[in-house]
């Protein structure tokens, strides 16, 4: 079966199939009846939970909360962790000031910041973007850092000896050659701020996939929290995605 | 175009740390000039050259173009490495096209130069590739052409062939000796291979480790009319012989 051979051999193949896999046993367990529904609800109930939200429109206002939330805590952070870490990376004095202040803050939790945002910034949306701030920014910073270290001195010492200086060294030698590794923090990270943003929401919000799940949990609705892990897998998959496409395009050199 | 390296000193660290690894080093170059400083590792000579490209200051002494002092690097003293020497996601015209382009030259001139000189490399039919699907001799060669095009009055060579294989490593040697002639062009070529400064410069300087410092100049006067005899050619044979053996005194004695 030459075509069933490459179906397999095809590099999603192996990852469907245990996506199936588990779907399957899923739905197994549940239709034998072999445990309570009321724990494990049954794929179609999930579904069903998940048709019900997105057609009150309830799923997508939560899901663009959320997502929301991410997008501008993540991009302040990912916005400003870049000079930053640029200077950092080529510049010996600001690296030792600021590396032992970052290296510190960076191994505090960043979900117990929540109790003083909320303190300082009630219970709005700053808070919230704040938390993805704080629980991104030290990351994307010195990941950041250290790419630029990793320039190679040759690159640019040839742009030196073309007559090259200041700020065109910059933008036209480091800025390419750390593009993938940037793209690639911003990736790894991206994943923080998507969990960061779900902490925020089950402590305090009124809208925002993380928000809907703890409610569901007052109800005992298992089904709606099944439906919004599901979701916010999806979304960040979604993302993770994104971010390699775009690393595909930008930097073909570095694939 | 007279570069002249006067008494040229550097030392690294400080007190019990400073190390010397350069002394007293001094030589001219002259226009339409092949030098080549040769010596081991640990001999300083990457550090001269390195005090002439202006990427490092010296202790003492000076290195001076056109009687002007050597102040920091400038376009006027091309250089070209030995490893990481293009930029990976610019295409071999655009690595070309890099130097013209910080020298903030017209666009049609930038477009005409580059492809002159990859023509004069002979690689006018790799200029949309990228680096990586180019051989190390073509990457060189790029590299080469690139430090060319932003007009240097001198040309510095840090072991350029020195990652490569022997075989791509001769017919490069020949390549360089052949754009020397026909460019015109000055260069001084740093290497630790005896047989590829004879093979392609007029004035050779040997350098002794530690510290730094030249122990023997010599001028090359061969017949380079037949590159491929003169590998084997008498009197190519014995200098290399002559001077191999002034190069192994330098060397600490090995057990036996």
């Amino acid at each position: 079966m030459p075509a069933f051979r490459r179906l397999i051999r095809h590099p999603w193949a192996l990852g469907i199939l245990g996506i199936a896999s588990v779907l399957l046993l899923w739905w197994l367990i549940t239709a034998s009846g072999a445990v309570n529904k009321l724990f494990l609800p049954s794929p179609q109930a999930v579904w069903q939970a998940g048709q019900l939200q997105w057609n009150s429109g309830l799923l997508l206002k939560d899901a663009v909360a959320s997502i929301q939330r991410v997008f501008i805590g993540f991009a302040l952070s990912a916005g400003l962790a870049l000079p930053v870490g640029i200077a950092m990376g080529t510049n010996v004095v600001i690296c030792r000031l600021l590396e032992p202040l970052m290296g510190l803050i960076r191994y505090m939790p960043a979900p117990a910041f929540i109790p003083l945002l909320i303190i300082y910034f009630g219970l709005e949306e700053l808070p919230k973007v704040l938390l993805i701030f704080i629980g991104t920014f030290f990351f994307n910073t010195l990941m950041i850092m250290d790419a630029v270290k990793f320039v190679p001195r040759e690159l640019v010492e040839t742009a030196l000896t073309l007559g090259g200086r200041g700020l065109p060294i910059l933008t036209r030698v480091v800025a390419p050659f750390i593009a993938p590794q940037v793209l690639d923090t911003y990736r790894i990270n991206m994943a923080s701020a998507w969990n960061l943003v779900i902490v925020a929401e089950l402590v305090a919000a009124t809208e925002g996939l993380g928000k809907r799940i703890s409610l569901a949990q007052r109800f005992l609705r298992t089904d709606e929290i099944f439906m919004g892990l599901i979701v916010i897998g999806l979304i960040g998959l979604v993302i993770d995605l994104g971010f390699r496409a775009l690393m595909r395009r930008a930097c073909a050199w570095a694939t | 175009m007279h570069l002249q390296i006067a008494n040229l000193c550097k030392s690294f660290g400080y007190g019990a740390q400073r190390k010397e690894v350069l002394r007293n080093v001094s030589f001219d170059v002259n226009a339409g000039e092949f030098v080549a400083l040769v010596g081991s590792s640990g001999s300083g000579k990457s550090t001269v050259m390195r005090l002439i490209a202006g990427l490092d200051s010296p202790s003492s002494g000076v290195v001076s173009l056109d009687g002007r002092p050597v102040t920091g690097p400038g376009s006027d003293r091309g250089m070209v490495f030995q490893k990481y020497s293009l930029y990976p996601w610019l295409t071999a015209a655009q690595n070309v096209a890099f130097g013209m382009e910080l020298q903030r030259r017209s666009r049609q001139e930038i477009r005409e130069r580059t492809a002159y000189f990859l023509e004069v490399v002979g690689l006018a039919d790799a200029a949309r590739r990228l680096p990586r699907e180019l051989s190390g001799g073509m990457q060189q060669r790029v590299a080469i052409a690139r430090a060319l095009a932003a007009e240097p009055k001198l040309l510095l060579l840090d072991e350029p062939f020195g990652a490569l294989d022997i075989q791509i490593r001769e017919s490069m040697q020949e390549f360089l000796y052949n754009l020397w002639q026909r460019t015109g062009l000055t260069a001084l070529l740093i290497t630790h291979d005896l047989e590829e400064a004879l093979l392609l410069a007029g004035q050779v300087h040997i350098m002794a480790p530690s510290p730094g410092r030249i122990v023997r100049s010599v001028a090359v006067d061969l017949d380079r009319s037949a590159m491929g005899q003169l590998r084997l050619s008498r009197p190519f044979l014995d200098l290399r012989e002559e001077l191999a053996q002034c190069l192994r005194g330098l060397e600490p004695a090995l057990p036996t």
